[in-house]
């Protein structure tokens, strides 16, 4: 291969180091309107009145929104495909207001601070009400978080919210109680794992204007601009064809920018004043109203024989959904559905639990979500297995784990939101994994610990994973390709470029196809109005899925300048030779550029193009393992991490540095989830941790060594043998540490994240135990 | 009220609150490799060399630059350049939010340190924090761009 599979600069970097106008708000009209959001400061209450008048009047205020000014048409800001698996249980403005940092008002005015002046003139009065903040008691709880008629889901997801609950599921396979009373050895505990904050650099930021067309326009910093677009139609019951959502460069969103953020109030202030408008988040407003990473408890339970033959996984999960139930479903079933067939041989699997509404800022897609949660669960707990059988964790693994040619029941009764497919696993290159990590790590001279002296132990550690490449049946991606004359292409696509680099290797997919150069293929991303559809940047999809698209009509376009071609030499198609230069039959030969120009000024005049759609039958795991090494301070409980080995098994990497790039930003993310980054609230529900100093993420200081390598593997389904690689990296770290941790100083942490004072504290209660 | 500041050495008059922020002032100028990230100088997206030397302008009030000498990438183009094709061949390019302010830095630093060692690099690079690439990728990218320039 000449284009895919190299590691070429991505298509944008440069132009975006020298500060060239590219994200949303450099995208801003001049003088927009200035929208900002009036956020409850309780956690629960009822607007009893509400008097807008003494903002209105302020000079340089355009309008004031309240709930009055919406019909009470409930969406999902989950931003998902349609009909969502989230309920519709949100409001523009509602009449109540559910968390703190929820919307309760909000104004249009000529700049910042005319408008947060007017926002302290709204005057509310608020019927403060008891909220729920604990979400292990929130299930039956006598306080509803929802009491709307109006709300509903789209199809069972066992919703119900006279018991606050957002969604329930229930799933088994075989008799788990049965196997479990038949296994030999048992682990038993409780893992719970926290909300994790995106912290992408760049805030929720949106625009909008009414163009010379009357047409609505909006430009978003969003993972899914078609659903944007569709949801805004629905809430606020404008006509689809009139509004246009345009994603400009996006400055980062892993899951936190799928949702709807600002785009309903600019749409509504845009629309009613015919001026154009802006909002852009502060980091307060990120924190504290946009949303977090699902918290939950796990429940788990294994089973097992004396030598080592895992039996039985039995898992009840409690996941907190906060306010709003936006993907309430979808990251509970991930927690099962992309980390139990790891262990694809037990006799049984049940799998169970309640998504439950409080009143804490919303939870939402958060990349690897659900998966890294029900990883540390399961990952974990297996390594107790190991330690009760006295069997090292790498054999222990490589004895249960999946393999290539198999496959597990729970990919047919799983998938998200709904029932999944059969899946045999084409590529699993998981073994390879384990055994190049542990060789990396030097697991076999450093398993389990090591002293060093001076109150220091090291230790290793080690976790696998998997993920999935979009979602089968649902997923759809398409991709056009333009020739242009003097024989360069366009490349239209719908999919998302929020700075994982699709734009980049979706490009250099095309050039493959059609045996170009990289720098002839020019994309053009995520404008509703001009390019294909594509559900957007989320559930690992876009190399997979939009990958095969791009790839289909890269071909179809190939076999049609070859048809040109034919014509132009009077031969049968068969009889062109092409090697995306030059075109031969015999004596014959034109080039591309003369063909192109030929098409477009001289004989048969016509323009090439061809639009292709791809849509998954199955969705080929990744996976991958991580090996981790590090020092611990038994004095302090401190821990430094010495190296992160990750192996993946990815398929064919499109761009090896630019996923290596996925890999590596995942496993940092991951490590802060592990060790320290975690959303806390007072106990009277309001956000501690609303800015980045309160919310720390890993910066270079922590970060040692990453060493990252990939598996020689090919799926033969997808596009030149990719799968994804955009979520996988996040999921280790939390479970290869908290083994590492045990490993080096024989304390359980199981309460993510694992700060030295929670080992410091174990340790010293292991050593009065020890007493 | 006035202040004059050589922007990349151009002089400018801008007409300010007492209360702006340099931020806002030199984005509503279309200084759009300035980015806002965190409002509180946690980030360093928002870097801008204040007579050479480092600061956040989300925190630097428009009044307390004035007389002074302001340098933005837009100042640096062919080092950013420079930099970004040695980001592309390592892979560190990713949603570039805060790759003109790392650049920024970057210079800063050589203007600093002769010969900064690994971990001089991480020390003054700290307060350029990236969510996206793991910083290892732009570690490599930032040595041998230092070496080049040897
Ligand atoms: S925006 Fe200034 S440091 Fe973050
Ligand atoms: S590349 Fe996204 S924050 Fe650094």
């Amino acid at each position: 291969m000449k284009v895919v599979n190299h590691a070429l600069p991505s298509i944008d970097g440069k132009g975006l180091m020298m500060g060239k106008k590219a994200y949303t708000d450099d995208l801003s009209e001049p003088k927009s309107l200035i929208v900002k959001v009036l956020r409850s400061p309780h956690p629960y209450a009822k607007i009893v009145k509400i008097d807008t008048a003494k903002a209105e009047a302020l000079d340089g205020v355009e309008l004031v929104l309240t709930y009055k000014d919406f019909d009470r048409r409930p969406f999902t800001r989950a931003g998902q495909g349609y009909p969502e698996p989230s309920p519709h249980d949100k409001f523009v403005l509602d009449n109540y207001v559910r968390y703190i940092g929820d919307e309760a008002a909000a104004v249009a005015a000529i700049d910042v601070k005319t408008a947060e002046k007017a926002l302290k003139l709204i005057e509310i009065e608020y019927e403060v009400l008891e909220p729920v903040l604990d979400f292990e008691t929130a299930f039956e709880n006598e306080i509803l978080v929802h009491t709307e008629p109006e709300i509903h889901d789209m199809f069972p997801i066992g919703f119900d919210p006279k018991k606050n609950l957002a969604a329930s599921y229930h799933m088994h396979v075989g008799d788990v109680t049965k196997s479990l009373e038949e296994s030999e050895v048992i682990i038993e505990e409780s893992f719970y794992t926290q909300a994790q904050a995106h912290v992408m650099l760049e805030p929720h930021n949106v625009n909008a204007r009414v163009d010379y067309q009357g047409r609505l326009v909006i430009y978003s910093s969003t993972q899914t601009p078609i659903h944007v677009r569709r949801i805004i139609s629905q809430a606020l019951d404008y006509p689809l064809s009139k509004i246009r959502v345009i994603k400009p460069r996006v400055g980062g969103g892993f899951g936190g920018k799928q949702a709807i953020h600002g785009e309903m109030f600019v749409a509504t202030v845009t629309l009613k004043t015919g001026k154009p408008s802006k909002m852009m988040y502060t980091r307060k407003e990120v924190f504290e109203s946009s949303y977090s990473r699902h918290p939950m408890r796990f429940d788990i339970k294994l089973g097992s024989t004396k030598d080592g033959v895992l039996k039985a996984i039995d898992c009840w999960v409690v996941s907190d959904t906060g306010a709003y139930g936006e993907h309430a479903l979808t990251v509970f079933m991930v927690a099962a559905a992309k980390v139990f067939p790891l262990y694809n041989k037990v006799d049984s699997v049940r799998f169970h639990g309640n998504v439950v509404y409080t009143n804490h800022t919303p939870a939402g897609a958060y990349r690897g979500y659900g998966a890294i949660q029900g990883n540390f669960a399961l990952e974990s707990s297996i390594d107790m297995l190991c330690h009760k059988l006295k069997i090292d964790p790498v054999e222990f693994r490589q004895k249960n784990m999946i393999k290539e040619t198999e496959t597990s029941p729970i990919f047919k009764i799983m998938g998200e939101g709904t029932e999944g497919i059969e899946m045999f696993m084409e590529s699993c290159k998981l073994d390879y994994c384990v055994k190049r990590g542990s060789e990396l790590v030097k697991w076999k001279e450093k398993y389990p610990r090591k002293e060093l002296g001076n109150s220091k132990v090291k230790g290793v550690g080690m976790a696998i994973a998997m993920q999935g490449s979009g979602i089968p049946y649902i997923d759809m991606a398409a991709a056009t390709i333009k020739l242009n004359d003097d024989g360069f292409y366009n490349l239209m696509i719908g999919a998302t470029d929020i700075g994982q680099g699709s734009d980049t290797i979706l490009a250099q997919i095309a050039a493959e196809a059609l045996g170009t150069t990289l720098d002839k293929v020019i994309v053009y991303s995520s404008d509703t109005d001009l390019t294909p559809y594509d559900t957007g940047a989320y559930a690992s999809s876009t190399t997979y899925v939009s990958g095969n698209a791009v790839l289909k009509a890269g071909k179809e376009m190939r076999q049609m300048i070859i048809d040109e071609a034919a014509k132009v030499f009077e031969v049968n198609p068969e009889d062109v030779e092409y090697d995306g230069v030059v075109l031969k039959s015999k004596d014959k030969e034109i080039t591309l550029k003369d063909l192109s120009n030929r098409l477009f000024y001289n004989e048969d005049q016509k323009q090439l193009q061809i639009t292709s759609s791809y849509y998954g039958t199955k969705s080929p795991p990744p996976f991958m393992a991580g090996f981790v090494e590090i020092d611990v301070d038994k004095e302090t409980g401190e821990v430094d991490i010495i190296d992160y080995v990750s192996i993946v098994d990815c398929g064919t990497t499109i761009n090896p540095m630019l996923a290596k790039g996925q890999v590596e930003g995942g496993i940092v993310q991951g490590i802060g989830m592990a060790m320290y980054e975690e959303v806390l609230y007072t106990k009277k529900g309001k956000l501690v941790t609303n800015d980045m100093m309160n919310y720390r993420i890993p910066t270079r200081r922590e970060i040692n060594n990453l060493t990252t390598e990939f598996a020689d593997s090919y799926e033969e389904s997808g596009p030149y043998g990719a799968k994804s690689v955009g979520e996988i990296g996040i999921d280790t770290p939390p479970a290869a540490l908290a083994n590492a941790v045990y490993n080096a100083v024989g304390v359980r942490i199981t309460t993510l994240p694992i700060t030295p004072e929670k080992i410091l504290m174990a340790i010293k209660e292991k050593e009065k135990g020890e007493k | 009220m006035k202040i004059y500041i050589e922007v990349n050495g151009q002089k400018k008059v801008y007409d300010v609150a007492p209360d702006e922020y340099l931020l806002d002032t030199l984005r509503e100028d279309n200084f759009y490799s300035i980015k806002r990230g965190c409002d509180n100088s946690s980030c360093g997206v928002c870097t801008v060399l204040m007579d050479g030397k480092a600061v956040q302008s989300c925190t630097l009030l428009s009044v307390k630059a004035d007389g002074h000498k302001i340098t933005t990438i837009e100042g640096y183009q062919d080092e950013a350049k420079k930099l970004s094709e040695h980001f592309g061949h390592q892979g560190a390019d990713q949603c570039g939010y805060c790759n003109s302010s790392l650049a920024l830095t970057v210079h800063a630093m050589k203007d600093e340190i002769v010969k900064p060692t690994n971990k001089d690099i991480k020390e003054y690079l700290v307060g350029n924090l990236c969510r996206c690439t793991g910083y290892e990728a732009q570690h490599r990218a930032i040595k041998l761009c230092l070496e080049d320039d040897e």
